[in-house]
């Protein structure tokens, strides 16, 4: 009866909704303005992704391609009675050196380790780059050597008529494995990517625990009074202070002030304090540490925020002390969150260039980093510096060092979000 | 300051300090708590005002009244539960076992391992069952055989036959009904005095509550039970004793009328409580 009476009183007022062919008309534009705003965020993703895909693009087409080799002899040259030279013994080899290499160089050789103690591959390297002395004259992009193979070819023939055409894939593990070199051939990035693991591995070690629990501080023990509340804005305010000034900051507080500290002088064990001055690994993780702590610290408040008050409470109606219930329900809950939020840190100190340059990483190094108070370089300030430079080579192995970068960054980030996941696993 | 004393067994003799029954005036011994000129205030809001009340040992007292009156907050003053929400005053005394809760030098973590909780929404940890009940035994210094205590508070919550056979998966995965008992045996498995339960089945379908009404009347055989309720017929149902609140021109919660279950819905002396059970409002 209700139902039929209401039906009938709206059927005969003006419905302030409008007539049956506006709300249609209404509807429409409703649905337009939807579809409007759906291709919008569309374009959006699309313009991330070109851009995206141009980035791996440009660093992939740097990365691999053609290149025109000139030798100083041919190894076919040096192939004995038909023997080719990388099946001659280890015998044939050092006589090959001995006869073809300068006596000088040789000295050198023989001082840092005898011939005849060299394995067979050593040596075979040795002739390589000795003997044969093969050189890079040209190199190409890896977009010109499939597409356009041809005037390749062609060029090569016509400006470097004893030069070989080869395919060259920058990033071989002879780039990973060997130390820095003033000779792009032969130049690697071992101790880029140790010093780079070093370094990481002081921030984490500084950062995460002074992050998480000056989080725990804020969020679970801190009254909200002025002073805490300009404290939580300051945090909120560093996480966005530019990366360089944290530069400044820790080569006047690491590098300059603590210098007795950071150089090893106090701890000791170090052979030579004074060749670093300070300008050390320690130096450059602790001030990575400071420029990923606001970071942090804001990610782990965000996850300590996210469990749920009731766990809290559920904590403290069993009388639990508020130290037991952070430690076994607020810490346990919230560490996932924390994790992406070092996981976040991790990528971006990993990343990081120009306070490394200001805090002093050198950026000619051929000896890896043996602890925290050796001198470093790291994988991007090694990529900054070789794309400084004007040949082509040295932009091939710097895409070459970013591929190496990048891998590192993913694989480092794949240990956290596994070790996240196992977490979140347990407590569900 | 009050030392704690962290064996189980001893508490439930009562041997501990400042909050046990070894004052046994004849009068109070009959009494879990008394409220004496209680006021709560959030800021300088004032939330509830001037409660008197005499909760008996070892029966069910049931808050009613309608929303936002205020039954909530001062059953959390019972257990100090309110002190964890920052700018909340608690003025009066709240007597148990004639030692003032709010006396300066009480520990509100004592206070609360002496009287539990379970809350609306059920929120058992993000853990297994067993460590669900072992967690609240072992933070408080329990030493005995820790299966047996699961077994036995799992029984008494009358959630055993269900559960046994996956002691190890998450709380979690229980349903909602099997959730709040577990925080039931949660609360019980530190044996406490009191149990205070903040409407226990108001998230749960009429099988489940059935349940927890249960599990409610075989507890207080043993415990001291105080429960927020919304539903009068689950008040009328379980309480021995029902308390009506009611929000004042001032929003502030008051007592209206407090007495047997029985009397109260067939016999209230005040007008307000007869409108309140037979409907007309709230």
């Amino acid at each position: 009866m209700m139902k039929e009476k209401a039906s009938h009183a709206t059927r005969l007022e003006p419905s302030p909704f409008g007539e049956e062919v506006q709300l249609k008309r209404n509807l429409a534009a409703r649905h337009r303005a939807g579809a409007i705003w759906h291709a919008l965020f569309l374009l959006a993703l699309i313009i991330g992704i070109i851009a995206l895909t141009a980035l791996i693009y440009n660093i992939l087409d740097q990365t691999f391609g053609l290149v025109a080799v000139e030798v100083k002899v041919p190894p076919h040259e040096l192939a004995q009675d038909g023997v080719p030279l990388e099946d001659l013994s280890t015998e044939q080899l050092i006589a090959l050196l001995e006869a073809r290499v300068s006596k000088g160089v040789l000295r050198r050789l023989k001082a840092e380790q005898p011939l005849e103690q060299r394995d067979r591959e050593d040596l075979l390297s040795l002739v390589y780059e000795r003997v044969v002395q093969p050189k890079i004259v040209r190199s190409w992009s890896l977009t010109d050597s499939l597409l356009r193979r041809r005037s390749v070819e062609m060029e090569v023939a016509q400006k470097y008529p004893s030069a070989q055409l080869q395919f060259r894939s920058w990033l071989n593990p002879h780039f990973v494995s060997q130390p820095q070199s003033s000779d792009p051939q032969v130049a690697g990035v071992r101790t880029a990517i140790l010093g780079s693991l070093w370094t990481i591995a002081i921030t984490i070690l500084v950062a995460f625990p002074l992050g998480v629990g000056a989080a725990i501080y804020l969020e679970e023990y801190a009254a909200d009074n002025a002073l805490n509340r300009l404290i939580q804005t300051n945090i909120n305010n560093l996480a966005g202070v530019p990366s360089i000034i944290y530069g400044m900051l820790g080569l006047a507080i690491f590098v300059r002030a603590l210098e007795p500290l950071t150089s090893g002088a106090l701890v000791g064990g170090v052979a030579d304090p004074t060749t670093a001055n300070g300008r050390t690994i320690l130096s450059a993780g602790l001030t990575l540490a400071l420029l990923v702590l606001p970071l942090l610290i804001v990610n782990a408040q965000e996850a300590i925020r996210a469990v749920p008050n009731s766990l809290r409470e559920a904590g403290y109606a069993l009388g639990a002390s508020k130290w037991q219930v952070i430690r076994d329900h607020v810490l346990p809950n919230a560490l996932p969150g924390i994790l992406t939020g070092t996981i976040l840190s991790i990528s971006r100190a990993m990343g990081e260039t120009a306070p490394l340059i200001v805090v002093g990483a050198s950026t000619y190094i051929v000896y890896d980093p043996h602890g925290p108070f050796s001198k470093f370089t790291t994988l991007p300030v090694q990529i900054y510096q070789w794309t400084a430079r004007p040949q082509q080579e040295f932009r091939n192995i710097a895409a070459a060092a970013i591929v190496v970068l990048l891998v590192l960054l993913l694989s480092l980030n794949a240990a956290a979000i596994i070790m996240r996941n196992r977490f979140s696993r347990r407590l569900v | 300051m009050i030392r704690l004393n962290f064996e189980l067994p001893s508490l439930t003799l009562g041997k501990s300090a400042a909050l046990d029954a070894s004052n046994p005036s004849a009068e109070e011994d009959s009494y879990a708590l008394e409220v004496r000129n209680l006021s709560v205030y959030y800021d300088s809001f004032r939330a509830v005002k001037d409660i008197n009340l005499k909760l008996p040992k070892r029966k069910i007292t049931a808050f009613i009244g309608p929303s936002g009156c205020g039954k909530s907050t001062l059953l959390r003053t019972f257990n100090r539960m309110n002190d964890l929400i920052p700018g909340v005053r608690v003025e009066g005394e709240v007597l148990f076992n004639g030692y003032n809760l709010y006396a300066p030098g009480v520990d509100a973590v004592e206070v609360r391992r002496r009287i539990g909780m379970v809350f609306q929404k059920p929120n058992p940890f993000p853990k297994s069952i067993y460590e669900n009940i072992a967690w609240g035994a072992r933070i408080n210094g329990y030493r005995g055989n820790m299966d047996e205590l699961v077994e036995q508070t799992l029984r008494q919550a009358a959630l055993w036959d269900e559960v046994k056979d996956k002691l190890h998966q998450s709380g979690l995965s229980l349903s909602g009904g099997q959730q709040q008992r577990l925080c039931i045996a949660r609360a019980i498995a530190i044996k406490p005095e009191i149990i205070l339960m903040d409407e226990p089945a108001s998230a749960l379908d009429p099988i489940s509550t059935l349940k927890i009404e249960e599990l409610m009347r075989q507890l207080a055989e043993k415990y001291t039970i105080v429960v927020v309720t919304h539903n009068m017929q689950q008040a009328a149902r379980i309480s021995d004793y029902t308390a009506f609140l009611m929000m004042d021109e001032d929003r502030a919660g008051y007592l209206v009328e407090y007495g047997t279950t029985a009397q109260i819905f067939t016999n209230p002396r005040e007008k307000a409580t007869e409108d309140y059970i037979t409907g007309r409002f709230g």
